[in-house]
């Protein structure tokens, strides 16, 4: 037996020219919560998938329990008793809780001895671990705490004695994100090993026995937790040292420019997903909508920018109504000065097989000044791109680069210096830093203040609490499609996250 | 982990990889060849010396050619706008009505230079009609352009049947075609082109619609990269939800895509009825449409790898009535299998030999230049 779960000795990965994993070294400790932590890109999903046995290494040696594994595909993992947690779960949505777990693993062609096995089994793991679940239940009907719980007991089912959880908490409110932590601290008291990565500091701080920090494919240092600090691990993360908190003034809000009566947005299936909202954005005012991801925040970001048509209610930019119910036209909403940072980036800010300069018109592509007639002014196009490129110090500096080779970060930069430069009155954010690093952060954020402060009016929306806190002037938290409080940024984690969750009388249940 | 495959240069992907592909499907192709008992290196010469060997032959190939350069970029176009246009077969078919009814009026009293211009806007707005409405169907209902343009395909049939049959033969005849053009519907053949290079083009159709072809595609060219209709296309082609975004009109953009290749298509009627049979017969498109969409996928969709591709499938079609005539074993169908295998290679299975020849690449340039290229997850 070995002290060791897991140890990785000079694991090498490369794609073509990238090198993902650079001679990476990792002991993980039997029995204990071991966190992972680095940037977008840094190479943590990587080297998880060459332990899962979703990549081979092209050099060094996995050793699991001190023995010398080759794990050559996921079943191989789980012969050797890991199980993984993913960021985006593989569960079958509408089989319910039971199929689920036995997908896979179902033992013979006809299903009834597996399924009563099953059922003993899942069972036991619940009483172990107090895990409850209904077996019966079906996966799109649950919460999705309560899918994670589905994922974690699957890979038990499985015998895992190792758990990877990648990024488990991107999805949950506060209050379940403690919950799945008081279940880790469970699974590591009955001798299970634990693999937790994540980009939220305070998480490894609160939960982790030790820490390794990743940072473009090499492994620069393990800490032990109790001995380190947030401030040393974002600084081991970026190569250098990192502003955590933004510095900014009070607001000082001047008229009403994009006022919202009364929206409601129903979706394709009739379902309303926004309900009867009503909120006012001032100049020189950051106001952010905080919310568990799928609150219906991105449908009122649609509608407010003209993608996605509105059922009923007004929206004013500057006094003037816009068709929030009818046809609405984005470029006619970003000539009257409303522009927008959509929260999908990927898919909606930018065509990644774009070169950069394409993209840096992307939307203003009917200004005349990127235009010859009819004809694209290329030269003019370049130009434009370059400065926004250097303004912005995108990386790497080249405006004829197809945008799919920036990193997430300089990919968020293209779209806000294109949205920014403009200038506009009104700005819509949604999810600025999302799958952004650290050091990009900053400069985003920075860069959110700066243009409040030149008397912009800024609605922001977020999953990150932290963001919203600190960005925001007034945050709205917005939970099943309607805005069920204001409050000052510097109200409690605590109130804002009983908020999130529903919890209508926040301040009394915190207490 | 969205970028596994490290960026190649640009030769490569363009022009090895394609090459590959291509040498891959001669090769299968040559045991189709072997297993009906020909020597496939003598049917191999027969298909070169058949198709560039001599004067006519090249003709021939430069003829069909020029048909697939339309169809090819017909679909091109659609491509990248996210359209998958197999309707240029009925495009065509239907376009022919526009080149040989303004001939048909204008044949006897008008000399060809003034019939051409006549004839060509005549078929682009004939391919056009005919695939707008599987546009607006698109663009306004959502029905699925593979759907309505393979179907407009069959309509595009009977009706050319019916018209053909009980319209425009003249009476007493027995052919399903209308009357043979005058001198004013016939347009020049390029005999003065190939005699620069010291060749006689002998019988072969080869005309002045190869040049037209090659105007086209240029005009491609410009069109896509170079105006902001074309910026439109592309954003909408990549991303539909980013042209949404960006405020750009989708069914307008649907609809003027599926025009332009619609009348791209149509052009390609010019060749066949106007430039060699001067008249217009039943089903003269002869699966040129289809044709398109090999050379459209071989070609990337751009008009620099269409024209090589619409050339290669010239020789094809060329060499292969050659080793059809030399060599009684292999029919016609045979031909029809090689030219399936060519598609199948350089189309549809495109990217089977990609990953091996990036991690060759990335091992020559990891030598050579350890500069990591950007973006892992």
């Amino acid at each position: 037996m070995s002290d060791f779960a897991i140890e990785l000795k000079g694991i090498d990965k490369s794609f073509g020219l990238v090198r993902a994993n650079k001679d990476i070294n990792l002991s993980v400790r039997k029995g204990t919560i071991h966190g992972i932590i680095g940037e977008n890109g840094a190479g943590k999903s990587t080297l998880m998938s060459i332990l899962y046995g979703f990549y081979q290494a092209d050099d060094g040696d996995i050793f699991i329990d001190g023995e010398k594994t080759v794990i050559k595909d996921p079943n191989a993992a789980i012969a050797s008793g890991i199980g993984m947690v993913h960021q985006h779960f593989m569960l079958v949505e509408n089989f319910t809780v039971l199929e689920n777990i036995m997908l896979g693993a179902e033992e013979s062609q006809i299903l009834t001895a597996g399924i009563a096995k099953a059922r003993d089994e899942l069972r036991r793991l619940e009483d172990e671990y107090e895990l409850e679940v209904d077996p019966d239940a079906i996966i799109e009907e649950l919460p999705v705490g309560l899918q994670q719980r589905v994922e974690i007991l699957k890979a038990l089912y499985r015998g895992a004695e190792i758990l990877i959880l990648d990024e488990p908490t991107g999805v949950l409110t506060p209050a379940e994100a403690d919950h799945l932590f008081r279940i880790l601290e469970q699974l590591k008291s009955e001798g299970k090993t634990i693999v937790l990565i994540t980009h939220k500091l305070r998480e490894i701080m609160a939960v982790t026995d030790e820490v390794s920090v990743m940072r473009r494919g090499e492994m620069v240092a393990t800490r032990t937790t109790s001995e380190t600090s947030v401030e040393e691990l974002a600084e081991l993360m970026v190569g250098r040292r990192v502003l955590l908190q933004v510095d900014k003034g009070p607001a000082t809000p001047g008229d009403v420019l994009l006022a919202v009566e009364g929206l409601t947005v129903r979706d394709s299936r009739g379902v309303d997903m926004v309900k009867d909202v009503s909120f006012e954005v001032r100049a020189g005012e950051i106001v952010g909508i905080a919310g568990v991801a799928g609150n219906g925040q991105s449908e009122l970001l649609q509608a407010i920018t003209g993608i996605r048509r509105g059922t009923k209610g007004r929206v004013l930019l500057n006094g003037e109504p816009i068709r929030v119910t009818g046809h609405a036209d984005p470029a006619e909403l970003r000539h009257r000065g409303l522009a927008h940072v959509p929260e999908d980036r990927q898919h909606m800010g930018l065509v990644l097989k774009f070169d950069e300069s394409e993209n840096s018109i992307l939307g203003y592509h009917d200004d005349p000044k990127y235009l010859n007639g009819l004809f694209l002014n290329i030269d003019a196009i370049r130009k434009d791109a370059a400065d926004k490129i250097e303004k912005y110090d995108i990386r790497p500096p080249n405006p004829r680069l197809k945008t799919a080779n920036f990193s997430g970060g300089n990919q968020q930069k293209i779209v806000l210096a294109r949205e920014m430069e403009r200038d506009p009155p009104v700005l819509v954010i949604g999810q600025p830093t999302r799958g952004v690093d650290v050091g990009a952060i900053e400069f985003i954020h920075k860069r959110i203040i700066e243009m409040r402060d030149a008397g912009k009016a800024v609605l922001l929306v977020s999953v990150e609490l932290d963001e919203i806190r600190s960005l925001a002037d007034r945050v709205l938290v917005m939970f099943d499609g309607r805005v069920v409080g204001e409050r000052s940024p510097e109200t409690g984690e605590g109130e804002l996250g009983l908020l999130m969750a529903g919890v209508e009388d926040a301040k009394e249940a915190a207490q | 982990m969205s970028a596994p495959y490290a960026k190649l240069p640009a030769w490569v992907d363009y022009g090895l990889i394609p090459l590959i592909n291509l040498v891959v499907a001669f090769l299968v192709a040559g045991l189709v060849v072997l297993a009906v008992g020909e020597s496939p290196l003598r049917a191999a010469a027969l298909l070169i010396e058949g198709a560039f060997g001599y004067g006519e032959g090249i003709g021939f190939t430069l003829y069909y050619a020029t048909n697939f350069i339309f169809t090819g970029l017909a679909v091109a176009v659609a491509f990248h706008c996210g359209l998958f246009n197999i309707g240029g077969e009925g495009q065509a078919y239907v376009a022919g009505l526009g080149v040989a009814l303004p001939i048909l009026w204008l044949d006897q009293i008008m000399p060809w230079y003034v019939v051409f211009p006549a004839a060509i806007v005549g078929s682009a707005i004939a391919g056009a009609a005919w695939a707008f409405i599987p546009g607006w169907l698109q663009a306004k209902r959502g029905s699925h352009v593979v759907i309505t343009t393979i179907m407009f395909n069959f309509i595009a049939s009977s009706v050319m049947v019916y018209l053909l049959v009980d319209v425009l033969k003249p009476a007493g005849s027995m052919a399903p075609q209308t009357r043979t053009f005058a001198e004013g519907g016939q347009l020049p053949r390029l005999d003065w082109l190939l005699a620069i290079f010291g060749l006689d083009i002998g019988g072969a159709p080869f005309n002045l619609s190869f040049l037209l072809a090659l105007v086209a595609a240029f005009v491609v060219w410009l069109v896509i990269w170079r105006t902001k209709l074309g910026y439109e296309i592309r954003t909408m082609g990549h991303s539909p939800k980013a042209a949404r975004y960006a405020g750009i009109k989708e069914s307008r953009i649907v609809i003027i895509t599926m025009l332009m290749s619609g009348g791209l298509a149509g052009m390609m009627a010019l060749n066949p009825i106007m430039g060699d049979q001067h008249r217009m017969a039943l089903d003269f498109v002869a699966g040129a449409g289809f044709v398109g969409i090999a050379v459209a996928l071989m070609g990337r969709s751009h008009p620099v790898g269409i024209v090589p591709a619409a050339i290669l499938f010239g020789m094809l079609y060329q060499g292969g009535a050659e080793i059809s005539f030399e060599m009684p074993q292999i029919s016609r169908d045979m031909i029809t299998i090689i030219q399936g295998l060519v598609i199948l290679f350089a189309g549809a299975m495109e990217n089977m030999f990609r990953p091996a020849i990036t991690t060759f690449f990335a091992t020559l340039g990891g030598a050579r230049d350890a500069k990591p290229a950007p973006a892992v997850e």
